[in-house]
C-alpha cells in the first residue's frame, strides 16, 4: 500500500472519536463543526443547540470559534473539523497564536481527504503537518493522535486543560453513512444563541 | 485628518467588543485606539475572510464586532459573505479605499473599481463617505443597520480622506 493510501488503514474511525468528545463534553460545551464530515459526526454522536455546524464557509471554522471563544471567555469552546477544511484557513491558526484564548481547543479529524467530493486526497496525505504548522503558530500545546490512548489524553487537553490546544486526530479515511443537522442556517444561529444567551439573544 | 475619531466614537457608543482587522494606513489611529482601549479586543488577521468569520462568531456569543480592511481585502471576503447573509448575522465593516483618488498604483485600480460591486453582489448594503464631516453620522448609521437591522453592511471611506500616497515617486 502507497503512503498515500494509509488512511485506509488508521485505527481510530471518526463517529467513536466524536462519540468519545461528546461524552467528555457534555451539554455545556459550545462547538463549531466545520464543513462536512465532522457535522455529521456530532450530529451522529448527539445534535445539541449549542453547536453550530457549518454547511459552507470553508475555512471559517478556526476563526468562528475564536471570535465565541472571545467573546464567552468562561465557556469552553471546541472546534471539530476536517483537515481539508483546516488547511483552507491555516492562517487562522497564527491569529489564535496570537490570540492566545485558553478556552480553545481545536480538534482536526484528519482523513487525508476531501470526503464529499471523491475522497481525493489533501496535502496532509502528502507532506503537510498540521499539528507542526499549529507549534510554529505559538499554539503552545499541540500533538498528532494515532492510537486510543493518545485520543484520551489529547480529549483532556482539548476539553480540560488551558489553551489553546490543537490536536490532529488521524482517523480512517472511509465513507459512512449522512447524519444531517438541520441546514437552515439562521435557525441554526438562533437556536445556539437562544441555547446560550436567553432571552438577550432576541434583539 | 481626525475624521477616524468619529468613527471610534461610533464603535463605542454602539458597545462594539471586536474590532478585527488586516491594517491599512488610512485605519492606522484607528486600530492603534482599539489596541489600546481595554473594553476592546483588537485582532489582526492574516486574511480579511477570517474576519467575516470571527464576526459571525463574536456575535453567536452575544458580541458586537466590526471589521477594519482596505478594498482590496474586499475581494478576499466573497465566499464567507455567505456565512452572514445565509444565516443572517449582522456584518459591518469600514472600508478604507484605494484605487479610485489620486491612486499612483496601478495594483490597486481592479479590486478598488470593483470593490462595490462586489459587495453588492453579495447583497451587502454599501454606502460611501468623501465629506469628513459626515463620517461620524455615517458610522452611526452602519451599526444602527447591522446591529439593529440585522443586515451585512459596508462604509467605503473614499479615497481622498487619505492623505495621497506616492512611496516617494
Amino acid at each position: 500500500m502507497g503512503t498515500l493510501n494509509r488512511a485506509e488503514e488508521f485505527s481510530l474511525q471518526r463517529r467513536d472519536v466524536a462519540k468519545r468528545i461528546a461524552a467528555v463534553g457534555g451539554e455545556n460545551l459550545l462547538m463549531v463543526t466545520g464543513l462536512g464530515s465532522t457535522n455529521w459526526d456530532f450530529t451522529a454522536a448527539g445534535d445539541r443547540d449549542l453547536i453550530f455546524p457549518l454547511w459552507g464557509a470553508m475555512g471559517g471554522a478556526v476563526p468562528l470559534a475564536l471570535g465565541l471563544a472571545l467573546a464567552q471567555p468562561d465557556r469552553r469552546v471546541l472546534v471539530a473539523t476536517g483537515d481539508a477544511e483546516m488547511l483552507m484557513g491555516l492562517g487562522s491558526l497564527a491569529t489564535v497564536g496570537i490570540q492566545a484564548p485558553v478556552n480553545l481547543g481545536i480538534a482536526v479529524f484528519d482523513n487525508e481527504r476531501y470526503g464529499e467530493t471523491g475522497m481525493q486526497t489533501t496535502a496532509t496525505a502528502h507532506k503537510a503537518d498540521i499539528a507542526a504548522i499549529a507549534s510554529g503558530c505559538g499554539i503552545a500545546v499541540t500533538g498528532t493522535v494515532r492510537t486510543e490512548d493518545e485520543l484520551d489524553a489529547a480529549i483532556s487537553s482539548l476539553l480540560e486543560q488551558p489553551g489553546p490546544a490543537v490536536f490532529v486526530i488521524k482517523v480512517r479515511a472511509e465513507s459512512l453513512p449522512f447524519v444531517l443537522p438541520a441546514k437552515d442556517g439562521a435557525h441554526l444561529k438562533d437556536r445556539f444563541r437562544l441555547a446560550l444567551l436567553g432571552d438577550a439573544a432576541i434583539v | 485628518m481626525d475624521w477616524w475619531k468619529d468613527i471610534y466614537a461610533a464603535i463605542k457608543e454602539a458597545d462594539v467588543k471586536q474590532v478585527v482587522y488586516v491594517p491599512d494606513a488610512g485605519h492606522a489611529a484607528l486600530i492603534d485606539a482599539c489596541t489600546a482601549d481595554n473594553d476592546i479586543i483588537a485582532v489582526p488577521l492574516t486574511t480579511e475572510e477570517e474576519g467575516i468569520a470571527m464576526l459571525a462568531g463574536a456575535w453567536l456569543g452575544g458580541q458586537r464586532g466590526v471589521m477594519l480592511m482596505q478594498s482590496s481585502g474586499v475581494g478576499n471576503c466573497i465566499n464567507m459573505i455567505s456565512l452572514m447573509r445565509t444565516c443572517r448575522f449582522p456584518l459591518a465593516t469600514f472600508v478604507t479605499m484605494r484605487g479610485q483618488w489620486h491612486e499612483f498604483n496601478p495594483w490597486q485600480m481592479p479590486m478598488g473599481q470593483g470593490t462595490e460591486p462586489a459587495l453588492k453582489a453579495m447583497d451587502v448594503l454599501v454606502e460611501s463617505v468623501e465629506d469628513p464631516e459626515d463620517v461620524g453620522k455615517q458610522s452611526a448609521a452602519i451599526l444602527h443597520r447591522a446591529y439593529v437591522g440585522q443586515q451585512s453592511t459596508a462604509l467605503l471611506l473614499h479615497q481622498r480622506l487619505m492623505p495621497v500616497k506616492t512611496f516617494g515617486k
